[in-house]
Order: structure tokens, then C-alpha cells, then sequence
């Protein structure tokens, strides 16, 4: 009998335990846009993407025959409309622009690492980061394979 | 050969493969790690991947579409009166199909030494084969599922025979479906899984299969768990369980675990697991810790 009443039991000191982890991290406060430091943090995280892109060979090829400077600009504006920041996408699509690159699986989840990555440095809290990756990832089926 | 050197023979497998996986450089070489960190799960008892105890849909390891991994695996778990060790390694082809051969070996404690067997121990075979038929765990809108088949043969059967288990051996099927919901638990991302399986295996099959109360059943399974930060998973666990024999009762299972997961190479979980009564003998609660490496 007992058995039987003590896996709820469990259950629920499991839920409390989860809580627990989760309240005991810093509180991250303001939009998500500002705890991502507004256009100067974000011009920031993207500098620092370029960096690990570029010292990275399963992605820096990819990029070989980009402007760069309009990709950063371009990037950072992306992030921005993402994030509800006040700015104005200026770029095409992203299957448009994802297209003829034949990116991979792996590619993509090494640009997620390297901005995982790059945010950890940047001390953005792990709740905004969190976020900010729940929204990209829906965009997954427009940029690989293609 | 005496059946000790044998014994000792047959552990140097699991333990050479977490060795060599440990030895190898970072996951820059030529390693199947495509995907993303902890996304491969732990390994379950029956070498399956998943949680503790449950089967998952993900697929061992950090294979891709385009890749093909191995993971090796060794599980203790330690409770009042009995211990089970498990170990085997699983192949990951192409993120598609999932290969499994696992050993569970359960010592049989304070139940061997009321036996006049002391130290004696029940040995199972199990192979697994799971393919994933959609989803992705992470990116897709609907959950992974996956099925599998876990087939499974007991070596030690005078035991299980007395007991009043029907037969030697079983094959145990499932469907399980597995999500994680991206900082969908106040910012942090939140894995959910549900398995239902079909099995007629006492204790997963230690015991035998089928019994005087009955044979196969559809058992539900459920896990839970929270990512703290990338390398850390934090949950519960609950795997319903037949209750074929009159003389050994059989409880469901239950964990809370802590997965860490410092790289792509190499995971290990700890928890605690309530296994509920187990051969005649109460409230089997204790220690598991599990130890996976990729290849
Ligand atoms: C969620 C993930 C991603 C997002 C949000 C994203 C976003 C963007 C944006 C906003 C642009 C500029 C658009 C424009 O030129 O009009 C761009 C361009 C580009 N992206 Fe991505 N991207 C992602 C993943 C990737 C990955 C995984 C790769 C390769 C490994 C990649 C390679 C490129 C390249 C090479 C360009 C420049 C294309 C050109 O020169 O025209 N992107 N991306």
C-alpha cells in the first residue's frame, strides 16, 4: 500500500527541488532587450561571435564570400527585432539568405554553441540566454539543408 | 577458467571503452557531436538512452544526421538489501537508429545469504534497438518519439523459476515521446518525457518473465527534469511495473537525479531510487550513479 502513495510523494518533493534550483540563481531584471545590453551589448555579443566563428573551420568557410560588415550590421539588427528591441530588420529572410550555404546540422549547433558561448561571457543571465535560444530555435528548419 | 577471471574478463570492455573515450582529445576531431550538450540523455538500466530508468525518444550520444557515435555506459545502484550493476555500450547511426547490448547483473544480498547463497547474483542480457521516427527533442514543435524493443534474456533462471516466473525470456516494447520546452520553466529549459511500454518482466526481467498473476501489461513511464545551466539537469523519474508474481511483489520505480554533463565526451548521474519492494524484501531505497562515454 504504502508502495503505491509514495512515487506522488516523490513527485512532489522533486517539483520543490526543481523550484528550488531555479530560484536560487540570480533574478534576471528589465527586458530581455535590456539585459542584453541594449544595441551596445549586442554589438558586443556579435564581436564576439565573429571571433569564435572565424577561429572555428566547420563554420569561417561558410562565410568566405560575406561583407562582413553588413553581416554584423545586419545580425545585430536581427537579434535586436528578436529580443523586442527598438530596431528595424533590414535583411532578407532567413531561407532566403540560408540558401545555396548547405548548412548543416552540426553547423548550426556549433553557431548555438558559440553563442551560448559568447552570452556565458558577456554574463548575460542564464534565463535571458535561455529565452533569446527558444526563440532561434523555431528558425532551425529555415537555415539547414537549403 | 574459473567463473571469477571470467567475471573479471568481461568488465574490462565497458571499462576500456569509458577509458579510451576519456583518453581521446576534446570534441574538435572527428567525433560524432553534432548535436547539442546533454541532448543524447543518460543511458537507462536496460542500455537504452534516456534517464535513470526510463527509456527516452533521444538517441545515445551526440550523433547527427550525418554522423555515426558510440556511448559506453556502467550503472551501480545500491539499496537496502540488494545492489544491481549494468553496463553496455549502444551504437547511434545517423541519429536514426539506436543499437544497444547491455549486461545487468543483480546481487542478490541479504536474499542470497537467507538462500544459504552468498554472493550469489542473477544475470540478464539485454539487446535494444530503437528508431526514431519524429521530431527533434529541441527544435521541432511537436515532442521526438521514438519505438524501441528491449530483448532481453535472463542467465540465471533456477531463481526466477522458483519464484514462479513462466519464462526465461521477453521482449519489452515502447513508444516514448520526449521535449524539451525551451526556458519554458521561468527562463529554464524544461525536458518532459512520457514512455508506455509493453512488458511482462519481473523486476526488468531479473526475475524472469510472466508469472502466477498474470503476463504482459502496458506500463506507463515519466520523467521530468529542469537545465539549471547547459551542463546540469536536475529531476524524477517513475516507471510503472508488472506485478506477475504472487510471491515477490513489484512496485513501481522512482528517482530524483542530478545529470552532469561537463562535455561531449563524458556524462554521470547520481540519484536516489526508491525501487519499492524487490523479491519478498521492502522498501528498496538507495544510491544509483552512472558513468557514460562517447566515443
Ligand atoms: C538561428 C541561427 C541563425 C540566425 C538567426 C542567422 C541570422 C542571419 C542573418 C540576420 C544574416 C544576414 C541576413 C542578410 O544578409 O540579409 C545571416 C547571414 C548569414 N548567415 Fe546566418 N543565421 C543563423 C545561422 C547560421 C549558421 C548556422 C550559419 C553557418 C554555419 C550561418 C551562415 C550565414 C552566412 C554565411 C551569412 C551571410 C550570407 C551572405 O553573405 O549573403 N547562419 N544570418
Amino acid at each position: 500500500m504504502t508502495a503505491h502513495l509514495r512515487a506522488p510523494a516523490w513527485i512532489g518533493l522533486g517539483m520543490a527541488l526543481l523550484l528550488g534550483a531555479c530560484a536560487s540563481t540570480p533574478r534576471a531584471t528589465g527586458s530581455l532587450y535590456a539585459q542584453f545590453g541594449e544595441t551596445a551589448g549586442l554589438s558586443a555579443l556579435v564581436d564576439s561571435l565573429l571571433e569564435r566563428f572565424a577561429d572555428d573551420p566547420r563554420i569561417a568557410p561558410k562565410f568566405a564570400n560575406t561583407n562582413i560588415p553588413r553581416f554584423r550590421r545586419l545580425f545585430v539588427e536581427h537579434l535586436c527585432v528578436i529580443l523586442d528591441g527598438p530596431c528595424t530588420y533590414t535583411g532578407d529572410d532567413m531561407r532566403e539568405v540560408h540558401t545555396g550555404l548547405d548548412i548543416s546540422e552540426a553547423q548550426f549547433n556549433a553557431v548555438v554553441e558559440h553563442l551560448i558561448d559568447a552570452m556565458q561571457a558577456q554574463d548575460i543571465p542564464q534565463t535571458a540566454q535561455n529565452r533569446l535560444i527558444a526563440r532561434l530555435a523555431p528558425m532551425r528548419k529555415d537555415i539547414i539543408y537549403h | 577458467m574459473n567463473r571469477h577471471s571470467r567475471r573479471r574478463r568481461r568488465r574490462i570492455l565497458p571499462i576500456a571503452l569509458l577509458a579510451l573515450a576519456a583518453a581521446l582529445p576534446g570534441p574538435d576531431g572527428m567525433a560524432a557531436d553534432g548535436r547539442l550538450l546533454a541532448s543524447g540523455g543518460a543511458t537507462q538500466l536496460e542500455g537504452s538512452a534516456g534517464g535513470g530508468i526510463v527509456p527516452w525518444a533521444v538517441l545515445a550520444g551526440y550523433a547527427t544526421r550525418d554522423e555515426i557515435g558510440a556511448t559506453s555506459y556502467l550503472t551501480r545502484v545500491e539499496v537496502s538489501d540488494y545492489a544491481l550493476d549494468s553496463w553496455g555500450a549502444a551504437l547511434n547511426i545517423r541519429n536514426r537508429l539506436e543499437l544497444s547490448l547491455s549486461r545487468q547483473r543483480f546481487h542478490l544480498g541479504t536474499l542470497g545469504d537467507l538462500l544459504g547463497m552468498p554472493g550469489a547474483s542473477i544475470r540478464q542480457n539485454a539487446l535494444g534497438i530503437k528508431l526514431r521516427v519524429s521530431g527533434d527533442v529541441i527544435y521541432s514543435t511537436w515532442p521526438q518519439i521514438a519505438v524501441g524493443a528491449q530483448l532481453k534474456k535472463n542467465l540465471d533462471f533456477s531463481i526466477p523459476s522458483a519464484a514462479g516466473a513462466r519464462r526465461d525470456s521477453g521482449t519489452d516494447l515502447y513508444v516514448a515521446a520526449t521535449k524539451v520546452f525551451l526556458g519554458a520553466a521561468g527562463g529554464y529549459h524544461l525536458l518532459v518525457n512520457t514512455t508506455l511500454r509493453s512488458s511482462s518482466a519481473n523486476q526488468l526481467g531479473i526475475l524472469g518473465f510472466g508469472g502466477d498473476r498474470g503476463g504482459r501489461r502496458l506500463l506507463g513511464e515519466f520523467s521530468a527534469a529542469v537545465l539549471p545551466d547547459p551542463t546540469l539537469a536536475i529531476g524524477f523519474e517513475y516507471r510503472q511495473k508488472p506485478d506477475n508474481l504472487g510471491f515477490a511483489r513489484e512496485d513501481a520505480f522512482s528517482d530524483l537525479f542530478v545529470a552532469w554533463f561537463p562535455n561531449k565526451r563524458f556524462s554521470a548521474v547520481a540519484a536516489y531510487a526508491d525501487l519499492g519492494s524487490v523479491a519478498s524484501f521492502g522498501n528498496q531505497r538507495g544510491w544509483y550513479l552512472s558513468v557514460q562515454a562517447n566515443l
